[in-house]
């Protein structure tokens, strides 16, 4: 009724290929975006920052990384976390050892080294492919959780093997408080999420995706299969690698090579497939699903355990927690095997025609 | 000499282990293209059951013989796995049929999670033993031939031996029975198989059936040497390389990539490690099944993959 493109007509060819096509949608985004910056800092409280939001918008960057390669590009990725890792600390390398470096700097230049790094391990792409491909990845996982163990150059010979940052600026603002440290991520994940959404709406994003469909026919029609995979790779580990130095810098304070190992991967890659394979959208619903899921459960079943009269020990809180967490992945899939953004255009789609469906 | 030979043989010992899990992976994905993550809890939960029963069988039944307690509790782990394994197709593959690879991977590994949680739930989660009686003492072989001869450990020999035996029971259930020739058709051709009559849900549980039992025997061996805890998932993690190497739709593929991998990793452990800081057997061994990859996209032995447009 009140959500139809009715009568907005497209006189220019830039305007047929906005971001959001139906005028409603863009206020809908730009009141989501004035809530986000202005509502929330007011509203919300310390814990809500420290354990939800910021998380959620740092895996979302994460998971957007994440989907290019995997839904975009189509090559599965199980090295995700790898690569989350060598951002952080080549951010971290680059912020301790060069004087001076402003924050932004730092977190940039860590995605490049991960960028370089995402190339070398996505060379295999080139011949391996499918599950052979997502099990060659794990090499990266697995080499990298080493180097950052062993080599003690990359922690700054740091004895315990676990790294820390402090007093984090940019240009005179600086990022204690959690509010603050929700306003950065908030921005920096909305000029990446734009900048993502472009690329895959570009010819390069055109490619990637032809690659996915059918890397053979792509070839024939003349996308060169090397460049298109490994500039995916570039990519998507610079979004990740981003991700990952902001994951330590920001959120986590000081880290351990132990934050980034295979279950950050795997959590990674339920993100992208939840979310919805090949949405950029999708990355942020997967990101909210995995991140509130854990802390639902963990609030929720001691009380649904003393509601039947049963109290349960820690231990028993823990596993019962990823039952439920394994049960509700495989349930979700067999529901919706294309990720909830399907469902969320499905409901779009409805709404256009209600209430007269027919 | 005798030091290389020593770990030469340690390498193929443990190369033996290696394949036993990579069994599973291979046998689910050949009937039914699904690569199953949750191989590694499976092991993990076969294992906890049995060393469980094994220990309550006692305080049951008053019958104080470790045989008869393991023989009933490797029973009851195997009942369990059977009907886990139906659970499984039941719940889940049959509604997940047609599916993407990516995606029935993510369903596995919801799998996984929850059979962790269950399996500790219900069985505890402190290290528990297995013990079928496996000799600890290492023997001396091969004094004449070397100064000092060869350190074989008796328990790698036996654990060996037992890998040996399921495999050779395996590729006789594939060769001569019925089931069993069900079992490749379908691997061979799901459609062509569904046409001539071949029920594939049936398969379905059956293979994973098998799986199961593979995934016990593997937890028997692993938790007697390790001790039955949650680390014995990461054994899972450590087969992976093997599965790819050999490739994924190759049961002789798991056994020469477990010898390749087992081998190559304690070597490299034991000549390469010391010159980088130690710890390297778990990448060296993908690094090494990457390399192999790199000339032979579809593992050893695997099926060569033909592109169509």
């Amino acid at each position: 009724m009140f959500y139809r493109e009715n009568g907005q007509f497209k006189t220019s060819y830039r305007a047929d290929n906005q971001i959001f096509g139906i005028t409603q949608d863009r206020y809908g985004v730009a009141l989501l975006l004035l809530f986000a910056f202005l509502a929330v800092p007011m509203f919300a409280s310390d814990y809500m920052f420290k354990a939800i939001l910021v998380p959620f918008l740092i895996l979302s960057l994460a998971a957007i990384g994440v989907n290019i390669l995997v839904g975009y590009c189509g090559q599965i990725s199980l090295g995700s976390g790898a690569f989350m890792a060598v951002g952080a600390y080549a951010a971290y390398n680059f912020f301790v050892r060069v004087d001076g470096i402003p924050l932004i700097a730092a977190l940039l230049l860590g995605g490049v080294c991960a960028a370089v790094v995402g190339v070398f391990f996505g060379i295999p792409s080139l011949r391996v492919r499918g599950l052979y491909l997502a099990v060659a990845t794990l090499a990266a996982q697995f080499v990298c959780d080493w180097a950052f163990l062993r080599i003690k150059w990359f922690t700054n010979n740091s004895t315990s093997g676990s790294v820390s940052v402090a007093d984090m600026n940019v240009m005179g603002w600086s990022i204690n408080s959690p509010v603050d440290k929700y306003l950065f991520c908030l921005g920096m994940v909305c000029v990446f999420a734009l900048l993502a959404k472009n690329l895959v709406r570009s010819a390069i994003g055109r490619e990637w995706m032809a690659i996915r469909d059918m890397d053979v026919a792509a070839a024939v029609i003349g996308i060169r299969p090397m460049y298109a995979k490994l500039s995916a790779f570039a990519v998507s580990s610079f979004i990740v690698g981003v991700a990952g130095a902001m994951w330590g810098f920001v959120y986590l304070g000081s880290w351990e090579p132990a934050a980034f190992n295979i279950d950050r991967s795997f959590q990674l890659l339920f993100m992208v497939i939840i979310g919805g394979m090949g949405s950029i959208m999708g990355s942020f619903f997967g990101a909210a699903f995995i991140v509130i899921l854990p802390i639902f459960l963990n609030q929720f079943l001691p009380l649904l355990g003393s509601l039947v009269g049963v109290t349960i020990s820690t231990a028993g809180i823990a596993h019962t927690e990823i039952m439920v967490f394994g049960a509700l992945i495989v349930w979700f899939l067999i529901v919706e095997p294309h990720g909830l953004a399907r469902l969320w255009s499905l409901g779009k789609q409805k709404l256009r025609i209600w209430p007269f469906p027919h | 000499m005798g030091f290389f030979l020593e770990t030469l043989l340690g390498g193929l010992m443990a190369g033996m282990l290696y394949s036993l899990v990579a069994l599973g992976f291979v046998l689910i994905f050949k009937a039914s293209g699904v690569f199953n993550f949750a191989q590694g809890a499976m092991v993990l939960f076969a294992a906890l059951a049995m060393a469980r029963f094994a220990e309550w069988f006692p305080g049951w039944t008053g019958i104080d013989n470790k045989i008869i307690a393991n023989l009933f509790a490797f029973c009851v782990a195997a009942v369990i796995m059977f009907i886990v394994a139906w659970v499984i197709e039941r719940l889940v593959l049959r509604h997940l049929v047609n599916q993407e690879g990516a995606t029935l991977l993510m369903a596995t590994l919801g799998i996984a999670y929850f059979l962790d949680g269950l399996g500790q739930t219900l069985f505890g989660s402190a290290i528990y033993k297995i013990d079928i009686g496996m000799p600890k003492e290492p023997i001396m072989a091969f004094q004449d031939t070397f100064q000092g001869g060869i350190l074989i450990s008796q328990e790698d020999l036996v654990a060996a031996g037992i890998a040996a035996t399921l495999v050779a029971m395996l590729s006789l259930f594939f060769q001569k029975t019925t089931t069993g020739r069900a079992l490749r058709a379908v691997a061979d051709d799901h459609q062509a198989a569904q046409s001539i009559g071949i029920p594939l849900n049936r398969i379905w549980v059956i293979v994973w059936c098998v799986a199961g039992i593979v995934a016990l025997v593997a937890g028997m061996i692993w938790g007697s040497k390790l001790g039955v805890q949650f680390s014995l998932t990461t054994v899972a993690l450590r087969a992976l390389p093997v599965v790819i190497l050999g490739g994924l739709t190759s049961v002789p593929g798991a056994i020469i990539g477990g010898l390749i991998i087992g081998v190559g990793e304690k070597l490299s452990e034991v000549y390469l490690g010391p010159m980088v800081g130690g710890g390297i057997e778990i990448w060296f061994a993908y690094v090494l099944a990457l390399v192999f990859l790199l000339f032979r996209p579809q593992g050893l032995f695997g099926e060569k993959i033909i592109d169509r447009v």
